[in-house]
């Protein structure tokens, strides 16, 4: 073991380092589909959920861990962004849009949600923050899941079924096709086009924590009163907040429309907004490569618990005990827990929030 | 390089990154080599996976259970007879997985089961998490039947792979409402639902067949799934007197709504779907389940299958909850398209599974081209000295009395 | 007006449980800052263990009054040990941290607690005994049970005994002392960490009893019944300003009034067919359908919230909470 760590030490400390892994992080994430493909497709069809869950969590990251305002109601820009997809491109309405057109413009809608819902919670904060942005995000949910009546336009809890998929020129995302003897399947052309947003969106993220912006939303969680005294306009800046957050949403919301072929408002429940904030959490808030590390962490141990957890009790028990599904939920609380208590600044703090948790000293 | 934050930490994890795929490939090695041992191993008697996908784990995770339990017994059953398919003595295999109900884990299961290579799925049982999952089926050619997603869309999206035991919510909405039409003769009828793709379909249905018969239909009221106090809602009812009450819902929605409508002093006759028409409705109403009328898909386990519930009681020491018996036979339903073509392959398989004749605890079984059950009888209940008593057998719109469809022996 | 009074009487009932459940969230929270997320499970554990106690005596000779009594008595010291336990455990070694930390613990042991349950009381629904029978009394046309008044009952009765506990014990004192400023408080010789202990612990017991009057009320119990219940509890608790006793009890009978109220007559003010002489188009829909309702009880939840973060904007502290402007 401590001749596994001086290698990687010796490694890490040579110029070349950074160069040499930036190289090896490309080529892995460009066999990782075939790879996984190669276990179970299956195993692609997570990590694209787990891509889009990182994408969410990147956006939540915005208002949480940078602002420093808690949004129990995310959830809804994602659905709102699905929607707005479902509708656009779909027999519903009979529009088949073009994806470059209609994911803008679900991301779009999601910001005008995300400045609705910012503007009269200006004032708010910490809990009471959150308990409006809880009833933001089952308002919209439900009224998702009613506007069928009297006139259709969700088609309410029956869903919107046959949602176009993604279509670039001649590429149909829902068709195998093979390339250089390769078959490149549905999900791995979803993979490649995730894994572009995502890597944009972490550039996007990484330029907006040392901006001007940035900067003031740090400003504005540490201290509100002080940050408006030093000529932030505290109003703007946290509108802002609110709307690339929930830009970030609407995007994910219309890619998951996309993959899914399938969409209806049980998909949006509160239990999924406080999915993506534990998501943030255990990653490290403020840390963007903490919260996608939560998000691949928070997506993929459920599923690597269903098949570790029945064969392990009937190695010790000799019979299944208690069912892998219960484990998995205990397993989730019991982490929650345990990570805020002994780790609350999360698996991979950002270094300004680390030195926060630190300094508090438990009464 | 840096203004992108590339940091010390940054650096680790590409170290580690390098390390971690290094080993994952390696790891992925192995498996195929097991794999591949394991398959020369087992070719004296041949296994053949069956998935089946329910939630669970979460609100609805009970009805799930049952669901498998349908399909374990099924399994258990063909097991014990011993088949031998394609001159290979065969062992099923039941792969059970939660998809938590969750549409966008519908299509993940599914791709498991592609990726298992199952010979047939049963399930799942949420029309909302079927109806993304039977894409992939279809792509991957996997015959899915499910035993309780009701929903219409299902079968309207063109994929041969999918079929389903119990009735669509547009044969079961009919069937509860015109019998409700001919014995009741209704003025004025309420209609419920819990907002679920499940109630409100079903509510729906029920709605247009009462307006084409004439019948006053109140503005829908609707709950949740969580809904247990119904008394606001029946209040207003109670002002405008409606005749009869119709909820599209579970059990664990309609007992409450049941039990609260006759403290409040309605004297409308209430009636549900199969989702409420179990014996439970008994104990969350008490004495306030006497007389309610409910639907159930396909003929009564009471008169078609008395070995299917003797069996079930014995296995699971419990009586099936609503689904089990359509699970079940879904599941015997692969099994036998399975042993006629003689081939576990699905391509080969399927043609016969479209055109199957079978009689099951259900009831006759045969697909129209849609996969949906062809003439899927629909049987009115009635909640009878604490038991649910069937009165009624509907078929092609016509309603026989129940002891009179007996008598004329088509419950063989 | 036999409607109208008969809406008011299930409000009433209704707001009586959330009144009680909101209690636990507002006494906890006027201590430590804190919101008990897991206090909804603590509800439906109540109504488990108390369902547990009713069917295993339901066949013996005692009379069904002392059975229910029974089976309040077990779930109340149950669900005081698990609020005692959770605060100790997941709780007090936050006290200090950022806020969102306990708030994700809450959440964390409101899941463990379900699973809990799930192993030990199963999947499905259960049926709650119904071994007292219910007889209902018609009063000016409206009708109400027996449990009914039971429920209001007790809690009026539940609400003043911790009005006295609060403002007439020396417990009393030192929780008030606490929530005022815990330095001080621990500096005049309060044993701060008990105090907060007997906080959740009432919270919980008052917990029990309202999870023993919804399983009685709706006659069914299940392991996700607490989430729905909390949330609108809590809303209760914030609508009548949170951290205040009397607060939560108004916002509790209110938040239940408005709901069977908005539930009972949103639909009929909604229906734009009143309104048909305006325009042709909606004539004719009208004449085909009878009813153009643009909000009815589907959009129940929707007012429940709309009222919540409406009081939160205009007026954050409540209807009766103190004006506290930060409470970051």
């Amino acid at each position: 073991m401590t001749n596994l760590t001086e290698r990687l030490e010796r490694l890490r400390s040579h110029r070349a380092a950074p160069w040499l892994g930036v190289a090896l992080i490309v080529v892995t994430l460009f066999i990782l589909p075939f790879a996984l493909a190669s276990v179970g497709t299956a195993w692609v069809r997570i990590t694209n959920l787990a891509i889009l869950f990182a994408l969410l969590s990147l956006g939540l990251n915005i208002v949480v861990g940078f602002a420093g305002l808690l949004d129990l109601g995310y959830i809804a820009f994602y659905a709102v962004g699905a929607y707005c997809y479902a509708l656009l491109a779909s027999p519903h309405f009979g529009l088949h849009l073009p994806l470059w057109v209609i994911l803008p413009i679900g991301a779009a809608v999601a910001c005008v949600f995300g400045v609705l819902l910012g503007a009269p919670t200006l004032k708010l904060r910490g809990d009471y923050l959150a308990i409006v942005t809880l009833g933001f995000g089952e308002i919209v949910r439900i009224f998702l899941n009613n506007l069928s009546q009297p006139i259709n336009i969700t088609n309410g809890p029956q869903g919107v079924t046959l949602i176009d998929p993604f279509r670039i020129g001649k590429v149909d995302f829902s068709r195998t096709d093979s390339l250089l003897g390769l078959a490149f399947s549905g999900p791995i052309k979803y993979y490649y086009f995730l894994l572009a947003v995502l890597v944009l969106a972490i550039i996007v993220n990484l330029r907006l924590q040392n901006s001007r912006v940035g900067r003031a939303w740090v400003a504005i969680r540490e201290d509100e009163v002080a940050a408006q005294a030093m000529g932030i306009n505290t109003r703007n800046v946290k509108l802002l907040a609110f709307a690339m957050g929930a830009g970030f949403g609407g995007l994910a919301g219309g890619i998951f429309a996309a993959t899914q072929g399938f969409i209806s408002p049980e998909s949006f429940v509160f239990v999924e907004s406080i999915m993506v904030l534990s998501m943030v959490v255990l990653g490290g808030m403020g840390n963007i490569w903490g919260v996608v590390l939560g998000a691949i962490l928070l997506s993929f141990v459920p599923e690597i618990l269903r098949y570790t957890v029945e064969p392990a009790q009937k190695a010790v028990f000799g019979r299944l005990l208690i069912e892998p599904e219960v484990i998995r939920m205990l397993l989730f609380g019991l982490a929650l827990v345990l990570m805020m208590l002994y780790r609350p600044a999360g698996l991979w703090p950002s270094k300004r929030r680390k030195r926060e948790f630190a300094e508090t000293d438990p009464s | 390089m840096k203004a992108l934050g590339v940091t010390n930490e940054f650096k680790w994890v590409a170290a580690g990154l390098a390390a971690v795929a290094a080993f994952g490939l390696a790891g992925c090695g192995k498996k195929e080599e097991q794999s591949g041992t394991a398959g020369k191993a087992s070719s004296i008697q041949r296994v053949v996976k069956i998935g089946h996908a329910a939630p669970l784990t979460g609100g609805i995770a009970h009805l799930g259970k049952d669901n498998e339990n349908g399909v374990r017994l099924a399994i258990e059953e063909a097991n014990a007879k011993g088949l031998t398919i394609g001159g290979e003595k065969v062992a099923f295999e039941m792969i059970s997985e939660d998809d938590e109900g969750k549409e966008n884990k519908g299509p993940i299961i599914a791709q498991k089961f592609a990726d298992a290579k199952v010979a047939g799925v049963v399930g799942h049982l949420n029309s909302g998490v079927t109806i993304p999952a039977s894409a992939v089926y279809n792509q991957a050619g996997i015959p899915m039947i499910s035993g309780s997603a009701t929903n219409p869309k299902l079968t309207e999206q063109g994929f041969k792979v999918a079929f389903r035991t119990v009735g669509r919510d547009d044969q079961q909405g009919p069937a509860i409402a015109s019998y409700l039409v001919s014995e009741h003769k209704p003025k004025s009828v309420a209609v419920i639902d819990d907002a679920t793709a499940y109630g409100e379909g079903l509510a729906n249905e029920v709605e247009k067949t009462l307006k084409t018969s004439g019948v006053n239909v109140l503005p829908r009221e609707k709950g949740t799934q969580e809904t247990r106090d119904w008394k606001a809602i029946l209040t207003k009812l109670k002002g405008k007197g409606p005749d009869a009450i119709f909820y599209g819902g579970m059990d664990s929605g309609g007992g409450p709504l049941l039990k609260q409508g006759r403290e409040l002093g309605l004297k409308a006759v209430f009636s549900f779907g199969d989702g409420a028409c179990t014996e439970k409705m008994k104990e969350l109403a008490g004495a306030a389940s006497e007389g309610m009328v409910c639907s159930q898909a396909g003929i009564p386990v009471q008169a078609a299958s008395k070995a299917f519930l003797d069996a079930f009681k014995k296995k699971f020491n419990s009586d099936p909850l609503i689904y089990a018996p359509f699970t079940y036979d879904a599941t015997n339903l692969l099994i036998a398209a399975m042993q006629a073509t003689n081939s576990v392959d699905p391509a080969k398989y399927l043609p016969e599974l479209a055109k199957i004749k079978y009689d099951g605890a259900s009831g006759h079984i045969e697909f129209d081209e849609k996969g949906d059950r062809k003439d899927a009888e629909m049987t009115i209940f009635t909640m009878k000295n604490g038991t649910i008593t069937p009165v009624a057998v509907i078929k092609g719109g016509k309603s026989v009395k129940f002891e009179d469809f007996v008598k004329g022996g088509a419950a063989k | 007006m036999d409607i109208f009074l008969q809406q008011l009487v299930n409000g009433l009932t209704l707001g009586s449980v959330y009144a009680i459940v909101a209690l636990g969230y507002t006494m906890v929270y006027g201590i430590v800052q804190l919101i008990n997320f897991a206090h909804g499970e603590v509800v439906m554990v109540g109504a488990m263990v108390s369902l547990s106690v009713i069917a295993a005596l339901a066949g013996t000779v005692l009379p069904p009054l002392a059975i229910v009594f029974a089976g309040v008595l077990c779930a109340v010291p149950v669900c005081m040990a698990v609020g005692f336990t959770m605060e100790r455990i997941a709780y007090r070694p936050l006290r200090g941290a950022p806020r969102l930390a306990p708030l994700i613990t809450a959440i964390g042991i409101s899941i463990i607690l379900q699973q809990v349950a799930m192993i030990i009381w199963s999947r499905n629904p259960l049926g709650f005994p119904q071994i007292i029978d219910n007889p209902v009394f018609e009063l000016a046309g409206a009708h109400i049970s027996a449990v009914q008044i039971a429920i209001i009952l007790g809690s009026f009765l539940m609400m003043a005994g911790l009005t006295l506990l609060v403002f007439r014990t020396r417990l009393g004192v030192a929780m008030r002392a606490t929530s005022e400023n815990p330095q001080v408080a621990g500096l005049m010789g309060i044993n701060v960490n008990r105090v907060i202990s007997a906080t959740f612990v009432i919270g919980a017991g008052l917990g029990a009893v309202a999870g023993v009057m919804v399983g009685t009320y709706y006659g069914i119990a299940h392991y996700t019944m607490g989430a729905q219940l909390g949330l609108k509890a809590f809303s209760a608790a914030v609508l009548g300003g949170i951290g205040n006793l009397a607060g939560a009890m108004l916002g509790g009978v209110l938040l239940g009034v408005v709901e069977a109220l908005g539930a009972g007559y949103i639909g009929e003010i909604m229906d734009l067919c009143h309104l048909s002489g305006i325009s042709d188009a909606l004539a004719a829909r009208c004449a085909q359908d009878n009813h153009f309702v643009l909000f009815g009880s589907n959009y129940q939840d929707v007012f429940a919230f709309m009222v919540l973060i409406a009081v939160l904007v205009f007026r954050p502290s409540g209807l009766l909470g103190e004006r506290v402007s930060d409470r970051a």
